[in-house]
Protein backbone atom coordinates (compact mmCIF):
# COMPACT_ATOMS: atom_id res chain seq x y z
CA UNK A 1 0.00 0.00 0.00
CA UNK A 2 1.27 3.45 -0.94
CA UNK A 3 0.19 6.56 0.86
CA UNK A 4 0.39 10.31 0.31
CA UNK A 5 -0.68 13.06 2.70
CA UNK A 6 -1.05 16.60 1.40
CA UNK A 7 -3.00 19.75 2.19
CA UNK A 8 -6.51 19.37 0.82
CA UNK A 9 -6.31 22.13 -1.78
CA UNK A 10 -7.31 22.33 -5.43
CA UNK A 11 -3.66 23.07 -6.26
CA UNK A 12 -2.69 19.64 -4.92
CA UNK A 13 -5.00 17.65 -7.23
CA UNK A 14 -2.12 17.48 -9.69
CA UNK A 15 0.21 16.06 -7.04
CA UNK A 16 -2.33 13.42 -6.01
CA UNK A 17 -2.96 12.48 -9.65
CA UNK A 18 0.77 12.12 -10.33
CA UNK A 19 1.16 9.95 -7.22
CA UNK A 20 -1.68 7.60 -8.21
CA UNK A 21 -0.57 7.46 -11.86
CA UNK A 22 2.89 6.42 -10.76
CA UNK A 23 1.37 3.34 -9.10
CA UNK A 24 -0.89 2.67 -12.10
CA UNK A 25 2.02 2.78 -14.52
CA UNK A 26 3.82 0.10 -12.54
CA UNK A 27 0.77 -2.11 -13.05
CA UNK A 28 0.65 -1.40 -16.80
CA UNK A 29 -2.82 -0.01 -16.29
CA UNK A 30 -4.66 0.55 -19.61
CA UNK A 31 -4.78 4.23 -20.57
CA UNK A 32 -8.56 4.42 -20.54
CA UNK A 33 -8.85 3.07 -16.99
CA UNK A 34 -6.08 5.44 -15.91
CA UNK A 35 -7.92 8.42 -17.37
CA UNK A 36 -11.15 7.35 -15.65
CA UNK A 37 -9.31 7.09 -12.34
CA UNK A 38 -7.72 10.51 -12.95
CA UNK A 39 -11.19 11.97 -13.54
CA UNK A 40 -12.40 10.36 -10.29
CA UNK A 41 -9.47 11.95 -8.42
CA UNK A 42 -10.32 15.34 -9.89
CA UNK A 43 -13.96 15.03 -8.82
CA UNK A 44 -13.43 13.59 -5.36
CA UNK A 45 -10.33 15.47 -4.27
CA UNK A 46 -11.71 18.80 -5.50
CA UNK A 47 -14.82 18.19 -3.35
CA UNK A 48 -12.63 17.53 -0.31
CA UNK A 49 -10.53 20.61 -1.09
CA UNK A 50 -13.59 22.83 -1.36
CA UNK A 51 -15.83 21.57 1.40
CA UNK A 52 -14.16 19.35 4.01
CA UNK A 53 -12.47 22.08 6.03
CA UNK A 54 -14.09 25.18 4.56
CA UNK A 55 -13.30 27.98 5.39
CA UNK A 56 -10.14 26.58 6.98
CA UNK A 57 -7.73 24.14 5.40
CA UNK A 58 -6.60 20.73 6.52
CA UNK A 59 -4.89 17.67 5.18
CA UNK A 60 -6.08 14.66 3.23
CA UNK A 61 -4.48 11.27 2.81
CA UNK A 62 -4.70 9.17 -0.33
CA UNK A 63 -3.99 5.42 -0.29
CA UNK A 64 -3.47 3.22 -3.31
CA UNK A 65 -4.00 -0.52 -2.83
CA UNK A 66 -3.71 -3.24 -5.43
CA UNK A 67 -5.95 -6.32 -5.35
CA UNK A 68 -5.45 -9.50 -7.36
CA UNK A 69 -7.99 -11.74 -9.11
CA UNK A 70 -9.17 -9.72 -10.84
CA UNK A 71 -6.41 -7.13 -10.83
CA UNK A 72 -7.95 -3.99 -9.34
CA UNK A 73 -6.86 -0.72 -7.87
CA UNK A 74 -8.45 0.76 -4.78
CA UNK A 75 -7.93 4.46 -4.13
CA UNK A 76 -8.98 5.71 -0.69
CA UNK A 77 -9.41 9.37 0.25
CA UNK A 78 -9.35 10.21 3.95
CA UNK A 79 -9.92 13.59 5.58
CA UNK A 80 -10.71 14.79 9.10
CA UNK A 81 -13.15 17.46 7.96
CA UNK A 82 -16.90 17.78 8.28
CA UNK A 83 -18.82 14.54 7.88
CA UNK A 84 -20.11 14.47 4.32
CA UNK A 85 -21.39 11.54 2.32
CA UNK A 86 -21.16 12.44 -1.38
CA UNK A 87 -23.06 9.27 -2.27
CA UNK A 88 -26.16 10.32 -0.34
CA UNK A 89 -27.05 12.90 -2.93
CA UNK A 90 -29.68 11.98 -5.49
CA UNK A 91 -28.36 11.28 -8.99
CA UNK A 92 -28.95 14.11 -11.48
CA UNK A 93 -31.54 13.70 -14.23
CA UNK A 94 -29.34 13.17 -17.26
CA UNK A 95 -32.24 13.16 -19.71
CA UNK A 96 -33.03 16.89 -19.55
CA UNK A 97 -32.32 19.41 -22.33
CA UNK A 98 -29.43 21.90 -22.10
CA UNK A 99 -31.70 24.71 -20.92
CA UNK A 100 -33.17 22.57 -18.15
CA UNK A 101 -29.90 21.05 -17.04
CA UNK A 102 -28.02 22.07 -13.97
CA UNK A 103 -24.55 20.88 -13.29
CA UNK A 104 -24.69 19.94 -9.61
CA UNK A 105 -23.97 16.36 -8.64
CA UNK A 106 -22.60 15.43 -12.03
CA UNK A 107 -19.04 14.82 -10.86
CA UNK A 108 -19.87 12.16 -8.31
CA UNK A 109 -22.39 10.65 -10.72
CA UNK A 110 -19.63 10.27 -13.34
CA UNK A 111 -17.41 8.58 -10.78
CA UNK A 112 -20.20 6.14 -9.87
CA UNK A 113 -20.64 5.25 -13.54
CA UNK A 114 -16.94 4.87 -14.38
CA UNK A 115 -15.74 2.96 -11.30
CA UNK A 116 -16.63 -0.61 -10.39
CA UNK A 117 -17.30 0.24 -6.75
CA UNK A 118 -17.53 3.35 -4.62
CA UNK A 119 -18.12 3.43 -0.88
CA UNK A 120 -18.21 5.98 1.92
CA UNK A 121 -17.95 5.71 5.67
CA UNK A 122 -17.50 8.15 8.51
CA UNK A 123 -15.37 6.59 11.21
CA UNK A 124 -13.42 8.02 14.15
CA UNK A 125 -13.99 11.57 12.92
CA UNK A 126 -12.77 10.78 9.43
CA UNK A 127 -14.45 10.76 6.03
CA UNK A 128 -13.30 7.65 4.19
CA UNK A 129 -14.18 7.51 0.52
CA UNK A 130 -13.06 4.54 -1.52
CA UNK A 131 -13.16 3.78 -5.23
CA UNK A 132 -12.31 0.50 -6.91
CA UNK A 133 -11.52 -0.08 -10.56
CA UNK A 134 -10.65 -3.31 -12.34
CA UNK A 135 -7.70 -2.82 -14.64
CA UNK B 1 -3.89 22.43 -21.02
CA UNK B 2 -3.20 24.26 -24.24
CA UNK B 3 -5.96 26.34 -25.81
CA UNK B 4 -5.74 27.51 -29.42
CA UNK B 5 -8.28 29.86 -30.98
CA UNK B 6 -8.87 30.20 -34.71
CA UNK B 7 -11.31 32.77 -35.89
CA UNK B 8 -12.83 33.04 -39.37
CA UNK B 9 -15.54 35.67 -39.64
CA UNK B 10 -18.28 34.64 -37.24
CA UNK B 11 -16.85 31.14 -36.86
CA UNK B 12 -14.59 30.44 -33.91
CA UNK B 13 -12.74 27.16 -33.45
CA UNK B 14 -11.21 26.42 -30.07
CA UNK B 15 -8.74 23.51 -29.95
CA UNK B 16 -8.02 21.93 -26.60
CA UNK B 17 -4.95 19.90 -25.76
CA UNK B 18 -4.27 18.01 -22.52
CA UNK B 19 -6.74 17.76 -19.66
CA UNK B 20 -9.80 19.87 -19.00
CA UNK B 21 -10.28 19.52 -15.25
CA UNK B 22 -10.66 21.50 -12.03
CA UNK B 23 -7.18 22.98 -12.37
CA UNK B 24 -7.36 23.97 -16.03
CA UNK B 25 -11.07 24.82 -16.45
CA UNK B 26 -10.60 28.45 -15.29
CA UNK B 27 -8.20 29.05 -18.23
CA UNK B 28 -10.86 27.99 -20.72
CA UNK B 29 -13.52 29.98 -18.92
CA UNK B 30 -11.34 33.07 -19.23
CA UNK B 31 -10.77 32.55 -22.96
CA UNK B 32 -14.48 32.02 -23.58
CA UNK B 33 -15.55 35.04 -21.58
CA UNK B 34 -13.61 37.26 -23.95
CA UNK B 35 -14.13 35.48 -27.26
CA UNK B 36 -17.79 34.68 -27.87
CA UNK B 37 -19.04 38.14 -28.71
CA UNK B 38 -20.54 38.04 -32.24
CA UNK B 39 -19.68 34.37 -32.76
CA UNK B 40 -22.51 32.46 -34.46
CA UNK B 41 -20.65 29.22 -35.10
CA UNK B 42 -18.50 27.73 -32.38
CA UNK B 43 -16.44 24.56 -32.69
CA UNK B 44 -14.56 22.79 -29.93
CA UNK B 45 -11.83 20.60 -31.40
CA UNK B 46 -11.07 17.88 -28.84
CA UNK B 47 -8.67 15.90 -31.02
CA UNK B 48 -5.79 16.42 -28.60
CA UNK B 49 -7.81 16.46 -25.38
CA UNK B 50 -7.13 13.46 -23.12
CA UNK B 51 -10.19 13.79 -20.92
CA UNK B 52 -12.51 16.18 -19.17
CA UNK B 53 -14.06 16.15 -15.72
CA UNK B 54 -17.29 17.78 -14.51
CA UNK B 55 -15.47 21.12 -14.36
CA UNK B 56 -15.21 20.85 -18.16
CA UNK B 57 -18.81 19.68 -18.54
CA UNK B 58 -19.94 22.72 -16.58
CA UNK B 59 -18.23 25.01 -19.11
CA UNK B 60 -19.59 23.09 -22.09
CA UNK B 61 -23.12 23.29 -20.69
CA UNK B 62 -22.87 27.02 -19.98
CA UNK B 63 -21.42 27.67 -23.42
CA UNK B 64 -24.07 25.50 -25.13
CA UNK B 65 -26.79 27.50 -23.37
CA UNK B 66 -25.22 30.75 -24.54
CA UNK B 67 -24.71 29.51 -28.12
CA UNK B 68 -28.34 28.31 -28.27
CA UNK B 69 -29.22 32.02 -28.11
CA UNK B 70 -26.66 33.37 -30.55
CA UNK B 71 -25.90 30.62 -33.04
CA UNK B 72 -24.67 27.04 -32.99
CA UNK B 73 -22.00 24.98 -31.31
CA UNK B 74 -20.42 21.65 -32.09
CA UNK B 75 -17.80 19.41 -30.57
CA UNK B 76 -15.49 17.48 -32.88
CA UNK B 77 -12.81 14.74 -32.72
CA UNK B 78 -13.88 13.29 -29.38
CA UNK B 79 -11.88 10.31 -28.09
CA UNK B 80 -13.40 7.15 -26.61
CA UNK B 81 -12.95 8.15 -22.96
CA UNK B 82 -14.57 11.53 -23.52
CA UNK B 83 -17.40 10.01 -25.59
CA UNK B 84 -18.18 7.65 -22.72
CA UNK B 85 -18.32 10.62 -20.34
CA UNK B 86 -20.73 12.40 -22.69
CA UNK B 87 -22.88 9.26 -22.88
CA UNK B 88 -23.16 8.51 -19.16
CA UNK B 89 -23.88 12.13 -18.29
CA UNK B 90 -26.49 12.65 -21.00
CA UNK B 91 -24.27 15.25 -22.71
CA UNK B 92 -24.29 13.13 -25.87
CA UNK B 93 -27.91 14.26 -26.33
CA UNK B 94 -27.27 17.89 -25.43
CA UNK B 95 -24.20 18.52 -27.56
CA UNK B 96 -23.78 18.29 -31.30
CA UNK B 97 -20.91 15.83 -31.63
CA UNK B 98 -19.27 15.28 -35.00
CA UNK B 99 -16.27 13.19 -36.12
Amino acid sequence: MKKLTVDATVENIEKVTAFVNEQLEQLNCPLKAQMQIDIAIDELFSNIARYAYNPKTGSATVHVDVLQDPLSVVVTFIDNGKAYDPLAREDPDVALTAQEREIGGLGVYMVKKCMDEISYEYKDGRNILRIKKKI
Amino acid sequence: MKITEKSNGNHLCISLEGRLDTTTAPELEKVLSGSLEGVTELTFDMGALDYLSSAGLRILLGTQKRMNKQGSMKVVKVNETIMEIFEVTGFADILTIEP
